[in-house]
């Protein structure tokens, strides 16, 4: 499913990944956690293209196409979906507006039909019901005003609507209340599948305990330095990452 | 990586920016008044159109004191200055006599109209989706009126609906009574100058309690080389009258700039209403030289005498070299109301300098004001509104939003409000943003699967959403669409 190999990426002039490793295969959720700069958001940008963010060296592939040569919304319309730590309020464009155009653009670049207002709109009542949106909510401009946990919502919300083949998670804990919690995680557990992988990025161990990972990854200083399974995310819950922060200045 | 992709991004750009839509130029026979500007040009004008001697004496009046003023240099806007003597003032299809009917017009000029989609042919009108509403149509063709549609069906219920020509031979009292009352002659040099050469427009009467039945629009086509068109707008909603006036206007590419000098007059009386649209896409000149384009210098003001009355502007203004125009509501009746939304979209090296006055002359009028302006490439926006209210203008009140939009880093916005209250007892609330696209909110779009310029697209359709709601049903698709055409390459 998804290889990196010695990925090497910086943000103007400064190096942030240096010589990243990861392979999370197709069915497999990994987690990556590390320290305030150590490059967790980095990786998400550059994986889903973000100008500014420039790969140096190294290669990133899903099922072995790769990545890096193309555009963002390429990227989305292969299936690369990731759902943002602060998701971007859109002022004037309703929520069903902004996710239905989504659709139909990865559709259309896809070569596939556009979808009919009418199914859209069933699926799209069904997944808000099931994340517990009211639905009017979905006529009123994307995240505009919306709560922390709202927004965080709309992201699983979208992220069901697109249907992504790996699916990357952007402190999708933060800033929400233990309710909201556990509704998000549901909503990204329904997405677990044997063809699907998911990279979940955390600096807290308490969204693992809902979305249970099969690999946990530590990132410092632009590298995997440590990998395990679920049972290193409570060691470093118990332990901090001062072990990896130090070892990596030394 | 970051090079090869944006040079591609620019020559796609400066391809998508030259292939202006409108931009094809007519091949058709013409006839024009002698070049420059004089009494004698304005009474072979005048003469052409068989005006009686009331008119011609009001056109030269207007010329003298054209002569004696100055052109206003406080807009925000900067051209090199014109020669009013370098132009033609009168251009039309040659034609022995005007057009009965639609099978006596230049096929040419149909195929303009048919090329602008915009169908002249009632049957073709009627003919298409049933339920679809029907709009009655005024072509004005460089300086005439070529066709009016639905002119039966209008007269049935007693609107009036026909260029300005023909209501001076078969309504002259009421072009009499009407005609300079909102915009005299000598209100500004640009006014003034239409008022002494123009050569038609349209005109409309409402009688009293007419609700009219359909959408009335005219559609305004500069074609000939070297002349200007000024035209002439007059509409009359008289009593408890209602009616919704779209104009849209296109003109082709040329190197030279074309001016267009055009003055609307708006009157209502008790209870009236008028919803007053526009969609101008004159041609903005070329993106990178700024060589051509139309210079749009327009006057447009309705006049609410009547108490309750009420009058809305709406403008789409995605073209013309330089904008320079308000459209402005004299609130005089007692309660009556004014609106004004706005969409300017300035792109390449575009000059607007736009906005609108609101002059509350009565006690408890009411006014609004939505302006979203939109800058990309290296042109100029500036929003320019006056509010004001007179010592009687009690329980007045205003409010005005003015956002701007910026896209790319060589643009500019400028918000230039003017707020005067001459009594203790109005309320006038502004307010004010200008924000640039944010790079995130078009990379989240795009990591959902848009395309930079799909994404450039809904945010700004998102941005103007308030005002295209004010537009008439199947004119917002047409104005989305032009919004989207006019930003397309703006960024990159």
């Amino acid at each position: 499913m998804l290889s990196i190999q010695n990925l090497h990426a910086s943000v103007g002039d400064k190096p942030i990944i240096k010589g990243l490793t990861l392979d999370v295969p197709a069915g497999e959720v990994h987690a990556i956690m590390g320290p305030n700069g150590a490059g967790k958001s980095t990786l998400s940008y550059v994986l889903t293209g973000r100008d500014g963010y420039e790969v140096t060296d190294g290669s990133a592939t899903l099922n072995g196409e790769d990545l890096l040569a193309l555009e963002p919304a390429e990227r989305a319309a292969k299936g690369v979906f990731l759902s943002f730590q602060y998701p971007l309020e859109i002022p004037g464009v309703p929520a069903l507006t902004f996710i239905r155009a989504a659709v139909n653009a990865q559709r259309k670049a896809r070569g596939e039909e556009e979808i009919a207002a009418p199914a859209f709109l069933k699926t799209a009542k069904a997944e808000a019901a099931r994340l517990k949106i009211d639905f009017d909510m979905l006529k009123r401009p994307l995240n505009v005003g919306f709560s922390g946990g709202e927004k965080k919502r709309m992201e699983i919300l979208q992220m069901a609507m697109l249907s992504p083949k790996f699916l990357i998670l952007d402190e999708t804990d933060s800033g929400l209340d233990i309710d909201a919690l556990k509704i998000v995680s549901e909503g990204v557990n329904a997405m677990r599948a044997p063809d699907r992988g998911m990279l979940v990025i955390t600096h807290y161990q308490r969204l693992l305990d809902y979305i249970k990972p099969d690999r946990v990854h530590v990132l410092a200083a632009g590298r995997i330095v440590a990998s395990g399974g679920p049972e290193l995310a409570l060691q470093l819950e118990a332990e901090g990452y001062d072990k990896y922060v130090t070892k990596d200045a030394a | 990586m970051a090079n090869p992709r944006i040079a591609t991004q620019t020559v796609e750009h400066v391809e998508r920016l030259e292939a202006y839509e409108h931009g094809f130029v007519s091949d058709i026979e013409q006839e024009f008044a002698p070049k420059g500007l004089s009494a004698d040009t304005i009474r072979f004008i005048s003469a052409k159109k068989e005006e009686p001697q009331w008119l011609l004496d009001w056109r030269l009046e207007a010329f003298e004191r054209w002569q004696e003023l100055e052109e206003p240099a406080w807009a925000k806007v900067h051209f090199p200055r014109i020669d009013y003597q370098d132009a033609y003032y009168y251009a039309a299809p040659k034609t022995k006599e005007g057009p009965k009917s639609l099978d006596e017009v230049d096929p040419e000029i149909l195929a303009v109209y048919a090329k602008l989609g915009i169908p002249l042919g009632e049957q073709a009108v009627l003919a298409g989706v049933q339920g679809a509403p029907k709009y009655a149509v005024d072509a004005v063709f460089d300086s005439v009126s070529v066709v009016t549609t639905f002119k039966k069906e209008l007269a049935a219920v007693g609107v009036i609906f026909c260029s300005f020509s023909e209501a001076v031979r078969e309504h002259p009292e009421l072009v009499k009574k009407y005609l300079g009352s909102v915009v005299p002659t000598s209100d500004n040099y640009y006014a003034c100058l239409n008022s002494a050469v123009f050569s038609d427009g349209s005109f409309v009467y409402v009688p009293p309690g007419v609700r009219c039945p359909m959408e009335l629009s005219t559609y305004f086509r500069i074609n000939a080389a070297e002349s200007g068109q000024f035209e002439r707008t007059l509409i009359i909603a008289d009593k408890a009258a209602y009616v919704s006036y779209l104009e849209g206007c296109t003109a082709p590419m040329r190197d030279e700039n074309q001016l267009h000098a055009a003055v609307v007059e708006l009157v209502l009386l008790e209870d009236a209403e008028i919803k007053y649209s526009t969609v101008q896409n004159w041609y903005p000149g070329d993106p990178q030289t700024g060589k051509g384009g139309i210079y749009n210098f327009v006057t447009k003001r309705a006049d609410c005498r009547g108490d309750r009355s009420k009058v809305s502007w709406t403008q789409v203004e995605t073209g013309s070299a330089i904008t320079w125009k308000y459209p402005s509501c004299l609130l005089r009746g007692e309660g009556s109301v004014g609106e004004f939304y706005s969409i300017a979209i300035t792109n390449g090296r575009q000059q607007a300098d736009t906005g609108t006055k609101m002059i509350h002359l009565g006690a408890n009028t009411r006014s609004r004001i939505i302006s979203k302006g939109i800058s990309a490439g290296k042109s100029s926006n500036t929003y320019r509104g006056l509010v004001s209210a007179h010592p009687k203008a009690t329980g007045s009140r205003n409010f005005t939003q003015c956002d701007s939009l910026l896209i790319g880093k060589d643009c500019a916005a400028h918000t230039v409000p003017y707020i005067e209250a001459r009594n203790g007892h109005s309320i006038f609330e502004h307010e004010a943003t200008t924000t640039r696209l944010s790079e995130d909110q078009l990379f989240y779009a795009q990591q959902r699967g848009l395309s930079e310029e799909e994404a450039v697209q809904l945010l700004v359709n998102g941005f103007v959403r308030e005002v295209l709601q004010e537009l008439p049903m199947e004119f917002a698709v047409e104005a989305q669409k032009l919004v989207a055409i006019s930003l397309e390459g703006s960024v990159g």
